[in-house]
């Protein structure tokens, strides 16, 4: 590692030891109650009790969050190639995207449940490519209409049709704003993902467990699998984020 | 003064198009705006030779970037004729007769140099590996062979727009429109730029319609410099270059007296269209 990426990294895990050694201070100076806040060490050692059964309840939500982040995207790329296309379905689904983009997911969890069954993942993933999306649609849209005029005027030169205008120049160049799109809707995927579990249903997943675990009164257990949405939500995070670098450094991005 | 090339006669390339390359009569543009309507190009009058090198100056606003477009089929004419090969622009547009290169590179970033300069042949359906020989054989003519693998973004601007002339020369075309190609890069470039064009241009046959700001840029690279003036855009004066035959112009010429000669003729003519048109007229 260089020293650069020392100091980067550096500067972040001091300040979160330094904040989990005042909060077990704090816990062990005031005497709060269990309940209410524990200790990281108590957290810590759930952690490693119940490891096996984090580590599948993170996979479960996260085969949810991928799956609909994929059904979501999809859907938000096709619809952004129409309304770049037509301005009658962008003058369609623009609102709509507005519209999905302010819908409570507490208000739609049960509502899908109800639709599909609560013995199935489907409503769960419905619910995160719901969330996901409005912000890929937009930022595609944005994308789709970024083409420069001298790209347009070559492409009109060279006397391209309008599918080889959109396969060499529209979609690469929209392709970066995809990515942005991505990243965004990747840590609201997993919160929805996780909020989407609250509403019963199957038991499998980490909203599932820390639900259960808190109404059990074991609140280190649901401290546990917070740290594994935690984990799960940077993992989701950090791999779009990566996508994206990489996509932008392609397009000759510094 | 090092012409290595085997080339014989220079007269071959007017005699393969038996019609001029562009014709123009009474061309007109119109452009409607919300503040009304501005008349770009009025009357315009301009027969282009096959192989012919035809520049274009004056000042901003006199519509020379208009009537390239024009000619491209980027735009259409409100009024007059014009005709390509003796074919309708937009004919000439589709059936691929001229190359174009513009002020910016417009390279597409995530293409390598060497998927940038096959596009068009690409899009016209031409073969992997004639593209592949084609590129090889355009991108060592502009000296830059070790960088067909490179992102356009790893270029300097003049390697990029050495690129884009490369793209516009790839299907060769007997037309080239280039619409301030070098505006955009430093002197010495420049030079270095219009010297490698003057020769390609040479080796090619190809005509040649080139906007510039620039009068020496214009004096060392043409047959005729056709100067015009502002609202409306319109033709003030043709001068012919006396210089010797293009091939043989290097940069020795430009410090040639005869060089200096023209270049004070075209100015001349530049600002007499704009203080004293009836002085220039008599000329």
């Amino acid at each position: 590692m260089t020293a650069a990426a020392v100091r980067r990294w550096l500067a972040p895990v001091v300040l979160g030891a330094l904040a989990l050694l005042g909060w077990q201070l704090f816990v062990q100076v005031s005497g709060v109650k269990p309940y209410l806040l524990p200790a990281p060490t108590a957290i810590w050692t759930q952690l490693v009790t119940v490891w096996p059964l984090v580590w599948r309840s993170a996979l479960a939500t996260g085969t949810n969050v991928l799956v609909g982040l994929l059904l979501g995207a999809l859907a938000a790329v096709g619809a952004a190639l129409l309304a770049a296309r037509s301005r009658v379905v962008d003058a369609l689904m623009s609102p709509t995207a507005a519209a999905l983009a302010v819908m409570p997911i507490v208000a739609l969890a049960p509502a899908l449940n109800t639709m599909f069954g609560t013995t199935t993942t489907t409503p769960r993933r419905l619910i995160v490519a719901v969330v996901v999306f409005a912000p890929v649609f937009v930022n595609t849209l944005r994308g789709l209409r970024q083409v420069l005029p001298v790209h347009r005027d070559l492409l009109r030169a060279y006397a391209a049709t309008p599918g080889q205008l959109a396969r060499t120049v529209t979609v690469p160049g929209a392709l970066p704003y995809l990515f942005t799109g991505l990243r965004i809707a990747s840590s609201t995927g997993v919160i929805a993902a996780i909020v989407a579990e609250y509403f019963g249903g199957l038991q499998n997943g980490l909203g599932s467990r820390i639900t259960a675990a808190a109404s059990s009164s074991a609140y280190a257990r649901a401290w546990a699998f917070v740290v594994g949405a935690i984990a799960l939500g940077l993992v989701f995070y950090l791999v779009t984020l990566a996508a994206e670098q990489a996509v932008a450094r392609r397009q000759g991005a510094p | 003064m090092t012409v290595p090339t085997p080339t014989p006669a220079p007269v071959a390339p007017v005699t393969t198009h038996p019609a001029a390359a562009v014709v123009a009569r009474g061309v007109g543009k119109t452009f409607r705006t919300r503040s009304g309507e501005v008349v770009a190009l009025e009357g315009v009058d301009l027969t282009v030779a096959a192989g012919e090198f035809v520049s274009l100056i004056g000042p901003s606003g006199c519509g020379k970037s208009t009537l390239l477009r024009l000619v491209a089929d980027l735009d259409e004419p409100t009024s007059g004729e014009l005709t390509v090969f003796g074919k309708p622009p937009r004919v000439a547009r589709e059936g691929q007769d001229y190359g174009i290169a513009f002020q910016q590179a417009g390279l597409l970033p995530w293409r390598t140099v060497r998927a940038n300069v096959e596009l068009p042949l690409e899009l016209h359906g031409v073969g992997r590996r004639q593209r592949a020989a084609r590129a090889t054989e355009l991108l060592e003519m502009v000296g830059l062979g070790d960088f067909a693998g490179h992102l356009p973004g790893q270029l300097s601007g003049g390697m990029q727009q050495r690129v884009a002339i490369a793209r516009s020369l790839a299907e060769r075309p007997s037309l080239l429109l280039m619409d301030e190609p070098f505006g955009a890069l430093d002197e010495m470039t420049r030079e270095r730029m219009q010297t490698e064009l003057v020769r390609i241009c040479a080796e090619s046959g190809a005509a040649v319609l080139f906007v510039t700001h620039s009068i020496p840029e214009a004096v060392f690279l043409s047959h005729r410099v056709v100067v015009m003036s502002a609202r409306p855009g319109r033709i003030s004066q043709v001068v012919p270059i006396s210089l010797a035959a293009t091939a043989s112009r290097t940069d020795g010429t430009r410090e040639d007296s005869a060089f200096f000669a023209d270049v004070t003729a075209v100015r001349e003519a530049l600002h007499g269209g704009a203080t004293a048109a009836r002085g220039v007229d008599l000329r």
